[in-house]
């Protein structure tokens, strides 16, 4: 078969199939990209089933069952199939001044089950993604201390280890939309949030190693980035469940999660969890530094402004359909699913509403659930190809109740940036499309 | 054969001895032992915080005049020139008043609650593309510069551990005291006939508005 065969191939029954919806240049390019074979994960709201090749469909014998296939010297560290090049995460270049301090957002839509694979759990960096060399790099605990201590990260994964799934997220998750919908697609409404299991010691253990005076009240951890980010936490949550870890997903950290070392603080905001750790400073009262003053501080309408806001608050989002994933098939059957987390603990229940928030059903928790971790919800829903909308509405184990966007607003205004938490609108349109609106 | 038990013994007694030494302190028992001892030097080499209160400022001195000159070396490029701000850079002059409006600007000069940390950004995180290049006395002078942008300093003010340590700012007590209030929007779990009102549409803009990035295959 000549290339332009190949390239031409999937396209003529593509084209008559749905040339209204798709661009043909596009697709030329898509189709070309691919090596000729179908291109399932195509750009913005197309339908989830593309005709593909018939060559390479019954009753033919594909392509790749006539030739050998990838040996196991060709993948040492294997990588996402070809055909998922689009499942990536993204950035939006206007947010912010320069790509090292910037953020990007996990690909919600197109994950599934909890946990975020490690090359897509979302970034956020104040000076970029140092690649610490971990032979060098030292931890130092000092301070309101017995014994100052400096490890080496060999050390450190000395100590009992222990593993625990927990979600992580930036406080300005959804922050984009605290004055009316405005991003297209639950990637960049909800993906500063990732899954994973991570694995390290706990903190506790560590800071007995040096000994903490009384009158220790809070710790100072800092990073070894070019932003040397710091945060300041309270000693009740630095000794209760906070860990010090060093791999994630069964592999060591990803430099842009904080090789060699970082932490962990469960169902806290993000931005604590101080990624490439190099020193831990115990003191008797906050810092007062510039990431817990003039960032990560929550205005209020009155002009006075909220500190140590460090709760992620229950929160959840339908995550199928989405934007991203329209509904494809018409009306009929679909399971709508999505993505619970709540800061304070387990999730107790997730209810969905297919008519706007005017009726609810509880939806079918994926086990297991884990206390300041990801939860799956899912649900069975007959659509009747009308307009309607779609809402999931998280509970968490202290009887805390996912909030409307109204109500959030009515407790803090619109210039909070962070912590916005409220009730996700999904408006599916008669063909099936996905939008996100915000309904009162 | 007796070299092994020879061994074995010599182990037993350190570990009796280990044991032993642990009983002087309680929380030694629980010690695992790893790590070292970091000497004062290591830490000093790393110690660069400096606390709401002004601990942790080094000796040196800088004043607002040197600081203008090293403010356009190092940072007006970002910062403009007037602390304005360029493209999506911070400002880090102006804005008070306006926290309360509807869109607030917040500044060095109209939200930070204390002065001392400007000091310690400078120094950990600035110049953005070179951090912890400066000298201290560059720093209390830039420092000194940019609290002058803000009208908190006058021009010929010159800035060390004490004097910035005394500095009150505008928005000293813009802080809610009493950590953190929430929850503070509270739902009900309302199951059937829950509205009152038909649903309204607030906020339909996003597919019109166009902000949302392209996927890589557009």
């Amino acid at each position: 078969m000549s290339e332009d065969a190949k390239t031409r191939g999937p396209v003529e029954p593509m084209a008559r199939d749905a040339e209204r919806k798709f661009d043909r240049r596009r697709f030329l390019r898509g189709a070309a990209a691919a090596g000729g074979a179908a291109v399932g994960a195509a750009a913005g709201a197309l339908p989830a089933v593309a005709a593909g090749n018939p060559e390479n469909q019954p009753p033919n014998i594909p392509e790749w069952s006539k030739s050998l296939g990838a040996s196991v010297v060709d993948r040492p560290y294997g990588a996402p199939s070809p055909f998922e090049k689009e499942v990536v995460r993204r950035s939006v270049p206007w947010l912010t001044a320069t790509p090292e301090s910037a953020i990007n957002f996990a690909p919600l839509g197109e994950l599934h089950g909890t946990i975020t694979p490690n090359g897509l759990h979302f970034e956020r960096h104040h000076g970029g993604a140092p690649d610490v060399d971990p032979t060098d790099h030292r931890l130092i605990v000092h301070g309101l201390v017995e014994r100052p201590l400096v490890f080496t990260v060999a050390d450190i994964k000395r100590f009992p280890s222990v593993s625990r799934i927990h979600f992580l997220e930036c406080p300005a998750n959804g922050g984009m939309e605290w004055k009316g919908a405005q991003m297209v697609g639950v990637q960049f409404t909800h993906g500063m949030l990732s899954n994973c299991e991570w694995t390290g010691v706990r903190l506790s253990i560590v800071l007995n190693e040096a000994g903490i005076k009384p009158e220790a009240k809070w710790l100072l951890a800092e990073g070894a980035d070019a932003a040397a980010m710091t945060r300041s936490i309270p000693i009740e949550k630095a000794m209760d469940d906070t860990l010090l870890v060093y791999a994630m997903n069964g592999e060591a950290l990803r430099a842009e999660q904080g090789y060699p070392l970082r932490l962990i603080v469960p169902g806290w905001e993000g931005n604590v969890n101080i990624k490439w750790l190099r020193r831990l400073k115990l003191g008797d009262q906050p810092w007062h530094h510039r990431e817990e003053t003039s960032k990560y501080t929550d205005l209020m309408a009155d002009g006075r402004a909220r500190q140590f806001t460090f709760v992620m608050e229950a929160n959840s989002v339908i995550t199928a359909p989405c934007p991203e994933k329209p509904l494809a098939f018409g009306a009929g059957r679909y399971e709508i699913s999505g993505l619970a987390w709540s800061g304070r603990g387990k999730i107790k229940r997730v209810d969905v509403s297919t008519d706007g928030g005017n009726n609810w059903r509880t939806a079918e928790l994926q086990s297991p659930v884990l206390s300041k971790a990801v939860t799956r919800f899912r649900l069975p829903w007959r659509w009747d190809g009308k307009q309607t909308f779609l809402q999931s509405r998280a509970l968490d184990e202290t009887g805390y109740v996912q909030p409307t966007i109204d109500q959030l607003r009515a407790a803090r205004g619109v210039n909070s940036v962070y912590h916005k938490n409220s009730i996700h609108t999904w408006r599916i349109t008669p063909k099936g499309e996905v939008d996100n609106v915000q309904v009162s | 054969m007796f070299r092994c038990l020879r061994r074995a013994s010599a182990l037993a007694l350190a570990l009796a001895a280990l044991l032993s030494a642990g009983t002087v302190d309680a929380q030694t028992k629980a010690r695992f032992g790893y790590g070292r001892a970091a000497t004062p030097a290591e830490i000093a080499g790393w110690d660069i915080d400096v606390d709401a209160l002004g601990r942790g400022l080094p000796p040196g001195k800088g004043s607002v005049k040197d600081g203008e000159e090293l403010y356009m070396t190092h940072c007006a490029g970002c910062h403009g020139e007037f602390g304005e701000g360029a493209g999506r850079y911070p400002e880090v002059a102006g804005g008070r008043g306006t926290l309360a409006s509807e869109d607030p600007r917040k500044t060095v000069g109209s939200y930070w609650p204390y002065a001392p940390p400007l000091f310690d950004y400078i120094r950990r995180a600035m110049p953005f593309p070179s951090p912890q290049s400066l000298s201290d006395d560059e720093i209390y002078a830039i420092t000194a510069y940019v609290l002058s942008l803000n009208d908190i300093l006058k021009d010929d003010d010159v800035l060390d551990a004490t004097a910035l340590a005394k500095i009150v700012m505008p928005n000293a007590k813009g802080f809610v005291p009493g950590g953190d209030p929430r929850p503070d929007a509270r739902n009900e779990a309302c199951m059937k006939n829950c509205r009152s009102e038909p649903l309204r549409v607030t906020s339909d803009l996003a597919q019109r508005l166009g902000v949302t990035p392209k996927r890589t295959g557009d």
